[in-house]
């Protein structure tokens, strides 16, 4: 393999960085949601890079993981989407500010 | 060979995820994640994790995927929120504090030595080897996760069907109001069906 472990790291932090400007500025609950997927994949690369480097499929495994607990994540997120669209409330995370029982 | 698919795929990877944060458009942003996770799968398959890659198809451009597209569909224009005026400071910090994590990744990266990539046979990142670590070594992880999901699938249930109210079949509208508030919803719903009819034949006339 020609390719270097640290290139697929650096890639990762590049990701990762990318996804987290997402989360941090953008208003719309959707696309945060799509860039914290952004960041979840990009840890999945670290996660199997780190496996190939050690040569074991503990990685690998945890990366599965992962994906699995994203999807859960993502299903209450949209959820939670769907139910501020029933309730006619506005799709802005800087207006939803106040907890509500 | 691998250096030039490997230069692709993270090219490809890093311009996708740039136009996920970037576009107004939810839809645009959803495929745009599309991209970027085939890329990833890409790189996966470079390092030799044919399973994780598989799956990493299968589980988001498949199903994860298709469920945002679903509900952006079902949320509309109204889900499209641009970056918007945000306090200029506030944009500054976030872009501080992303920038200092990458910082702190690459310097932990480049400190780090982490000697000669181990080498692994034919049989590594085979279903069958990551299959047989799941149901092993992680057979609590895999249990759990399961347990998780279906919690978090009866969550997604609740949250969805709560709400706006529910229309009140003839029946219940008989109990409470009587019968003449059944007849009403006859006579209205009649009329609509005319008021509908008349524009279409209106149409096919014209």
């Amino acid at each position: 393999m020609s390719v270097g472990i640290p290139m697929f790291l650096g890639v990762s932090a590049i990701l990762f960085t990318i996804g987290l400007t997402g989360v941090l500025l953008r208003r719309s609950p959707l696309t945060v949601l799509l860039s914290l997927e952004i960041m979840l994949n990009s840890v999945n690369l670290t996660l199997v890079a780190f496996s190939r480097q050690v040569g074991g499929s503990d990685g690998q495994v945890f990366a599965l993981v992962v994906m699995g607990i994203a999807a859960a994540e993502v299903v209450v997120g949209l959820g939670l989407v769907v139910a501020m669209t029933r309730r006619s409330m506005v799709l802005d995370t800087d207006e939803l500010r106040t907890l509500n029982g | 060979m691998d250096i030039v698919v490997f230069f692709i795929a993270s090219v490809c990877a890093i311009a996708s995820a740039i136009a996920v944060v970037a576009q107004k458009n939810p839809f645009v942003s959803a495929l745009a994640l599309l991209g970027n996770l085939a890329s990833l799968a890409a790189l996966m398959l470079l390092l030799e994790a044919q399973f994780v890659a598989a799956a990493q198809i299968i589980v988001y451009a498949g199903a994860v995927m298709v469920m945002f597209l679903f509900v952006i569909a079902y949320v509309g224009p109204r889900g499209e929120i641009g970056p918007g005026v945000r306090k200029p400071w506030l944009v500054a910090l976030s872009v501080f504090a992303a920038l200092l994590i990458a910082v702190e990744i690459v310097v932990v990266v480049m400190g780090a030595s982490l000697g000669s990539v181990a080498s692994v046979d034919a049989n590594y990142g085979s279903p069958a080897a990551i299959g047989e670590a799941l149901v092993t070594d992680y057979l609590l992880a895999f249990e759990v996760v399961s347990v998780i999901l279906f919690m978090a699938a009866v969550a997604g249930v609740v949250f969805g069907t709560g709400g706006r109210p529910v229309r009140l079949s003839n029946d219940q509208v008989l109990a409470k109001e009587g019968e003449s508030a059944v007849e009403r919803r006859r006579e209205a719903s009649r009329a609509a069906l005319e008021a509908a009819r008349d524009s279409t034949t209106g149409e096919s006339a014209r």
